[in-house]
């Protein structure tokens, strides 16, 4: 019940917000969200008692072919949720004291995503959770074509075209899998029991794959992304990078590692490759950015290379990292760019060289952005450094010199970000900067919390690491061949 | 039993409270920001600091040298078979390093108090400052290196904040991003060393890792790897060769910070880290004759740079850089505890330089070109002096401190090599001679800049004196805590470190003790040759009264070479910078645009010209529609038909 | 009745109903007046029906002729449909002609 609970009360509510006013859309939404970020918490506390059994939903939907409504957390799908339900409330707060048209079917789309997404980290029924998946576009693209930049028709265009082709590969893949299951059927345990011959492993594999790499995005599925992160709205670039790729690392770990272990030991040396080359690339291309978003954005690419290497590594180390760094990357993400939402709010540029001297006018918003900036970058005691230092470690179980490649993401990533920094924050003030308000009570509020939350699981990630064991455990037990 | 019971859960929370002190300074500090008025936050950090250093000095006093003590606080990262802890480890090493840093850092944060006044960010620097002494304290005191490597990037962090303090100028925000990055570089390499250590061994735990590095043969491939990778981090963070120019660029900063972080304490994080593996690293030889070589090297070259350098500073940081040198020669020799011996002493008389540096750029508000000094002995007495005191101390006349510690480095490498021997001590003496100019230069003849400015020369308040003395006293008497074996007195400092090195000293080969005759003659040739440098420098400097060029015009080409400090910077800007700058614009513009984006471009523009040719087919023409549904009928049967 | 079913040959259906369909098939392709379309259109379908009566005659099963009259049902529905389509093209081009509808292209 509480799983149903967990996942319709956002639909419910994304109903409610748009029947609702535009006034009031956005108050109205921040409580629906914080509501559901109680819920969750609630629900964390009963997992933590009774485990991940008491919150399995089974009804049969549609006979034949044979499709069930099978929901469940583990403690995997519980860290996503719980993601996803603690960087609602923040998205929707960081949308206050700004103007937007039409605010009620925003806020309702934003909330309707939600609901999208839980459904993604909920199901256990092949095809109902890829009708979640697809159902995670609908509002994004919405939001990013209504709400977006000045660019933003053709880019929203491709951005879904190119998802909903990658797609489109996951769903034949779903369907031929349904073929070779003896029990026909999508659910999820059975899958993971099939025996797949070798041959099928080998091309279904890149079915599901190229719809996970698209999303993720791995490089060279990558370049919808920058042109959408920064065509986007703030919200919907936090929804995207923080929590909607996430559905494709998630997804890598729940349906692509356990159902085809051979498909993943045959085509492991590639996609590692491709996972280390794109930190690299990634990385080195962020250094010259003149604009902020799209910096961010190549540095987020820089980061989910590094959580999907440590994906591929099929050892312990880089599993529990890629999760943490999973939902590291999620809340320093929303703060990055949240930063750069301010200082466009204010500055109306993201032009990296057009700014400077920000610090001196705002002194609260320079400490709160460099703790972001420093999570970014891996430094101890935030929540990142743990996630790297696991998936790294990862890494290096698999390879040594892949490690030591993919460890010169620490001195690039300084290496950017701090060089944004420096242009963005420090220096001498000009025209643009000298009237750079500090933070208002809104926005002090988002960053205050997700500087609290990365050092807080910078100190202590043990109870992230406890409860994601288990469910990795099941997960490379079925991955791994022996 | 009891008794100790009690004393070692007394001994476990006082150990607990030293770095918490500083990090309730820096949370007052930083969190009420400019509502704490000026002196208050100075002396909040101040006393925060002084309370570690209490602390620390109890625990000195009733933990004997023997014994240690090691406790975890919580489980920090635990899955599957593996457990790294965040825990504390107090022991004789530990203590030493606690020592100075609480010690020399709350002299320096009192130093701060005056040197900082009227600064708009002097609430800031104490929150850095207290955030530093945080960091490097849980340096010092974690129990596995992963504690270590957290405050080991903290401190790297404060040193960023710190060197960038005055962050409306470009020009230290960009030495402070070198710094950084240049550490990073380290560090990947700790890192990895870091992943090495736990896949061999399946822990971070100091003892642990002793303990399991003894089941392997001696230079066994994989040890030997794992502590070159260690030692890169120590290169990193302790500015060795080819890791040290960010140092030299962190003078940046005030001039208290380039006392505490790059002079006293976090410099000397690399020596620590290596003293704390003695085992690990007295497994791997080889490691260590590299660690000898490049310690040499460093040594020597940064004394030939500091030679030439005409900010008071800089030549202060070429020396640090020398002097570090030192003291990874006398870990390549595997003298550990003659190491850790120089870390104090230098310690003592580097922040002493350091401040009295900061007093004389006091007095001339913000001076910094020796060129435009000269004759301030006679304007600020207390500076002279212990900056002399200072001098003497690092040139290692006896019995100033740095004359032991030097000493016992230098016998160590006769006895290991003497062509290694005459290197050092040329260096040695050339360090005599670069801080004797220094001294001439800066204090004696007379005062070459305006007239106006010469009449606001003030000797510095009490506040900036008052530890300039106290590190001067300690500059001449530290060096007793380490007597050379000639005297027949026990070494009081290499016997309190002796159940943290002891472990490596026996797997080390033996060395063949000097006679005391040969020790007697080294010693002789060290002082002489400082001596004699120290003269040399007061013939050109004071009788003749030569001043350094002011351009590069004046000077012959080995003199430009290094007066330009080798090219070194120009060489990395060359070979690294650019083109990293370079690939990145070109690899946006042509792989990720032109190549990558084009092909999913391109896929779309196939299916969009497909489109348009195709669709010429609807005319519009119902009679056409049908006439080729009739016949697509009709072929469909013809196939069905021969199929 | 039923003897006068069963005396012509099946065969003779089934060549009467071809007839029929290929008459249809030559009217929708080669008459220009959407009315006259929409009668061979008719003429196709009621070939099929005679079809599908005959054979449910030589077979001996009904289930042809419930198809018959789905058939006719769904025929009734479409030709007023398709009738008031005409009439509402008309109104706009005036005109019944196929070719006077060629706006709908590229």
């Amino acid at each position: 019940m509480l799983t149903l609970l967990l996942l319709l009360f956002p639909l419910v509510a994304s109903l409610v917000v748009l029947a609702s006013g535009n006034k009031l859309s956005a108050k109205l939404a921040l409580l629906f969200a914080v509501v559901e970020l109680g819920l969750t918490g609630y629900g964390l506390s009963v997992f933590l008692q009774s485990g991940p059994e008491s919150f399995t939903v089974f009804q049969e939907w549609i006979t034949d072919p044979k499709i069930s409504l099978n929901l469940g957390l583990d403690g995997l799908s519980m860290l996503m949720v719980l993601l996803t339900n603690f960087l609602l409330p923040i998205i929707i707060l960081t949308g206050f004291n700004r103007v937007i048209d039409n605010a009620k079917a925003y806020f309702s789309l934003i909330l309707m995503m939600q609901f999208a997404l839980l459904g993604v980290f909920m199901a256990n029924d092949g095809l109902l959770y890829y009708i979640f998946w697809e159902l995670a576009l609908i509002p994004i693209y919405f939001i990013a074509l209504n709400w977006g930049g000045p660019n933003r028709v053709p880019v929203t265009l491709k951005f879904f075209i190119y998802t909903l082709a990658g797609s489109l590969f996951m769903l034949f893949g779903f369907i031929a899998l349904y073929h070779l299951n003896p029990g026909k059927s999508f659910n999820i345990t059975e899958l993971y029991n099939m025996v797949i011959l070798k041959d099928n492993q080998a091309w279904l594999f890149w079915m599901f794959f190229v719809a996970f790499a698209i999303k993720i995005p791995i490089i060279p599925f990558h370049t919808w992304q920058a042109d959408t992160y920064k065509e986007s709205p703030t919200q919907g670039t936090m929804l995207l990078s923080g929590i909607m790729l996430k559905m494709g690392t998630y997804s890598l770990l729940r349906w692509l590692l356990p159902v085809f272990p051979e498909g993943v030991a045959m085509w492991t040396p590639l996609i590692m490759g491709l996972c280390i080359a794109g930190i690299v690339y990634a990385s080195i291309i962020a250094i010259m950015q003149k604009d902020l978003k799209r910096l961010l954005a190549y540095s987020s690419l820089a980061h989910v290379g590094l959580i999907s290497a440590g994906i591929f590594t099929l050892n312990i180390s880089g599993l529990e990292g890629s999760v943490v760094q999973m939902l590291s990357h999620g809340v320093v993400v929303v703060g990055l760019f949240f930063a750069a939402d301010i200082i466009y709010h204010r500055t109306n540029t993201l032009e990296i060289d057009k700014l400077g001297g920000i610090r001196t006018a705002a002194p609260q918003f320079n400490t709160l952005f460099l703790i972001v900036v420093l999570a970014s970058v891996g430094l101890p005691l935030t929540n990142s450094f743990i996630g790297e230092f696991l998936l790294l470690l990862g890494v290096f179980q698999y390879n040594y010199i892949a490690a030591g490649i993919a460890g010169l993401t620490i001195i690039l990533g300084a290496v950017y970000m701090f060089r944004m920094f420096q242009r963005v924050m420090l220096g001498k003030t000009n025209q643009l900067t000298v009237n750079f308000a500090d933070l208002h009570w809104n926005e002090k509020v988002v960053l205050w919390i997700l500087v609290i939350v990365i050092i807080a699981a910078g100190v202590y990630p043990q109870p992230i690491l406890a409860i994601a064991e288990p469910a990795l455990r099941i997960i490379l037990d079925n991955a791994v061949l022996n | 039993m009891n008794d100790q019971i009690t004393n070692s859960s007394l001994l476990t929370i006082l150990s607990i409270l030293i770095p918490v002190f500083p990090l309730v300074g820096f949370l007052i500090n930083g969190l009420l920001g400019k509502r704490v008025p000026e002196p208050i936050s100075g002396w909040i950090g101040s006393i925060a600091v002084l309370a570690s250093f209490v602390c620390a000095a109890t625990i000195f006093f009733t933990l004997p040298a023997t014994e240690s003590l090691s406790f975890n606080l919580f489980n920090w990262i635990a899955y599957a078979n593996l457990n790294i802890s965040f825990g504390f480890l107090i022991d004789p090493l530990t203590i030493t390093m606690l020592l100075v840093i609480t010690g020399i850092g709350f002299l320096i944060h009192l130093y701060s108090i005056s040197y900082m006044h009227g600064d708009e960010g002097f609430t800031r620097f104490f929150t850095y400052l207290n955030l530093f002494i945080f960091f490097m304290l849980l340096l010092v005191m974690g129990n596995n290196y992963l504690v270590m490597f957290i405050g080991w990037e903290g401190v790297g962090l404060c040193s960023y904040l710190l060197i960038g303090f005055w962050f409306k100028e470009h020009e230290n925000n960009n030495a402070a991003k070198k710094a950084f990055i240049m550490n990073r570089v380290g560090d990947l390499g700790f890192l990895l060393g870091m992943f090495a250590l736990l896949m061999l061994f399946g822990t971070l735990d100091y003892a642990a890792v002793a303990q399991a590095v003894q089941g392997y043969p001696v230079n066994h491939g994989l040890i030997v790897g794992i502590t070159l990778l260690l030692f890169i981090g120590a290169m990193g963070k302790s500015a060795q060769i080819p890791l040290y120019t960010w140092l030299p660029d962190a003078m940046a900063g005030p001039t208290p910070v380039s006392a505490l972080i790059h002079a006293a304490t976090m410099v000397t994080a690399g020596i620590y880290m290596i003293a704390r593996s003695n085992v690990l690293f007295a497994m791997a030889p080889a490691t260590l004759d590299v660690i000898l070589i490049v310690g040499v090297a460093t040594c020597v070259m940064a004394a030939i740079i500091g030679l030439m350098q005409n900010d008071i500073k800089k030549v202060l940081a070429y020396s640090t850089v020398s002097q570090l040198g030192l003291m990874f020669v006398a870990l390549g020799l595997g003298a550990f505890s003659s190491g850790m011996f120089h870390v104090v002493t230098h310690a003592f008389f580097k922040a002493l330089l350091f401040l009295g540096s900061g007093s004389v750029i006091h007095a001339l508000h913000g001076e910094q070109d020796i060129r435009k000094m000269g004759g301030l002995g006679k304007y600020i007495k207390i500076t002279f002096i212990t900056f002399i005191i200072g001098s003497l101390a690092i040139s290692g006349i006896p019995p100033f401190a740095g004359f032991f510690s030097k000493d016992e480095i230098l016998a160590k490498t006769f006895e290991h090599s003497p062509a290694i021997w005459i290197i050092v001590s040329l260096s040695s003496a050339l360090t005599a001679f670069y801080m004797f100019r220094l001294v001439y230069i800066t204090f004696s003849g007379n005062y070459r800049g305006t007239e106006e400015t010469r009449s606001k020369i003030h000797e510095s308040p009490a506040l900036i004196t008052i530890p300039l003395i106290i590190l001067a006293i300690l500059s001449i008497i530290g060096g007793f805590m380490g007597l050379p074996a000639i005297t027949g007195l026990t070494h009081a400092f290499s016997t309190y470190l002796s159940s943290v090195t002891g472990a490596s000293a026996g797997i080390l080969p033996e060395a063949h003790h000097l006679s005391h005759a040969t020790e007697y003659v080294l010693i002789g040739v060290a002082v002489l040759a400082a001596i004699v440098s120290i003269l040399i420098a007061r013939y050109m400097y004071v009788t003749k009264g030569q001043l350094p060029a002011n351009s590069d015009a004046e000077l012959n080409g080995v003199q430009k070479l290094v007066s330009n400090k080798f090219y070194v910077d120009e060489v990395y800007n060359a070979v690294f910078v650019k083109p990293v700058v370079k690939l990145s614009a070109l690899i946006y513009e042509y792989v990720d645009k032109l190549l990558v984006d084009n092909v999913v471009n391109g896929v779309a523009k196939v299916t969009d010209l497909s489109g348009r040719t195709l669709r010429l087919v609807q005319t519009g023409s119902t009679t056409f529609y049908l006439l080729a549904m009739v016949c697509g009928i009709v072929i469909l049967f013809v196939i069905r038909l021969l199929i | 009745m039923e003897n006068a079913l069963v005396s012509v040959p099946h065969n003779w259906y089934l060549l009467l109903s071809s007839l029929l369909f290929c008459i249809g098939v030559m009217g929708v392709l080669f008459r220009r007046n959407v009315i006259v379309i929409l009668m061979c259109i008719e003429l196709m379908l009621n070939s099929v029906n005679l079809l599908l009566v005959s054979f449910s005659a030589y077979a001996q099963n009904a289930d042809g002729q419930v198809f018959v009259f789905f058939v006719m049902v769904v025929a009734a529905a479409e030709v007023a449909v398709g009738l008031a389509l005409i009439v509402s093209i008309y109104r706009n081009v005036a005109s019944t002609d196929i070719d006077s509808m060629k706006k709908l292209k590229w």
